[in-house]
């Protein structure tokens, strides 16, 4: 399942809705949420923009895409877009599958890849005016790990 | 016409989130951006960053992707979700 929503998400809720299937041993979530701090300025909030229907499409696709290295049962991916202020969530992504470490990697490749490849934007709120975040080059490395990992 | 929209960064600095161009005029993503580019200096700043991105319709791509009449292109700077 793949939501992008405004509204704040329960994450007691998302893991009752994962978890209701036996044939599953495994859960595994991943919350992301608003920190405190980045490149030395303190932050208050952020901003978040996306592109309204590409969005949802390359979640799905990368949905898919964890579903053909990995046997899993259920994901579930909520974003949160708009304003949001310090220590909320930001991004749910849980996964269900018999064994864990499918689960764990799955989890794993769904957050790393959502970070470069789904169009969301974050501007954050600092205590010297708003600015928008610019891309992490550690992120794209990341990809390259898992483009290893996966082909090897 | 060609539906031509524009996020985050982009569209602060070009106090826009969207525009239309004829279909006639360009055939692939480069030449949009040529054509955008040639507006004013502003627009030739915006359109001269090396991280810009491309989408047609709505599937990042490059920018020898052929543009056809009806298509959505976006452009936008490096996605920094999550």
């Amino acid at each position: 399942m793949i939501r992008v929503q405004q509204n704040n998400f329960v994450v007691a809720d998302e893991y009752h809705a994962l978890a209701d299937d036996n044939n599953d041993g495994a859960v595994v979530t991943f919350i992301g949420k608003v920190r405190d701090f980045n490149e030395g300025l303190g932050v208050q909030g952020l901003s978040l923009e996306h592109y309204p229907g590409m969005t949802e499409k390359v979640l799905s696709n990368l949905e898919s895409e964890a579903r053909e290295h990995w046997p899993l049962n259920k994901v579930t991916i909520i974003h949160r877009v708009g304003d949001l202020t310090l220590g909320e969530q930001i991004v749910f992504i849980g996964v269900t599958s018999p064994h864990r470490k499918a689960a764990f990697a799955a989890c794993e490749f769904l957050i790393d890849f959502l970070k470069t490849k789904a169009p969301f934007w974050k501007k954050e709120l600092t205590t010297e005016g708003s600015k928008w975040l610019d891309a992490k080059t550690s992120d794209s490395e990341v990809l390259q790990q898992w483009t290893t990992k996966l082909t090897n | 016409m060609i539906k031509v929209l524009f996020f985050a960064r982009l569209r602060e600095q070009l106090s826009t989130d969207s525009i239309e161009i004829s279909a006639n005029s360009v055939k692939t993503t480069e030449q949009i951006r040529q054509q955008l580019a040639e507006k004013d200096e502003l627009w030739a700043k915006v359109m001269a960053a090396d991280s810009l991105l491309v989408a047609v319709n709505q599937q990042i791509t490059d920018w020898s992707h052929s543009v056809n009449e009806g298509d959505e292109v976006a452009f936008f700077p490096p996605v920094t979700g999550g």
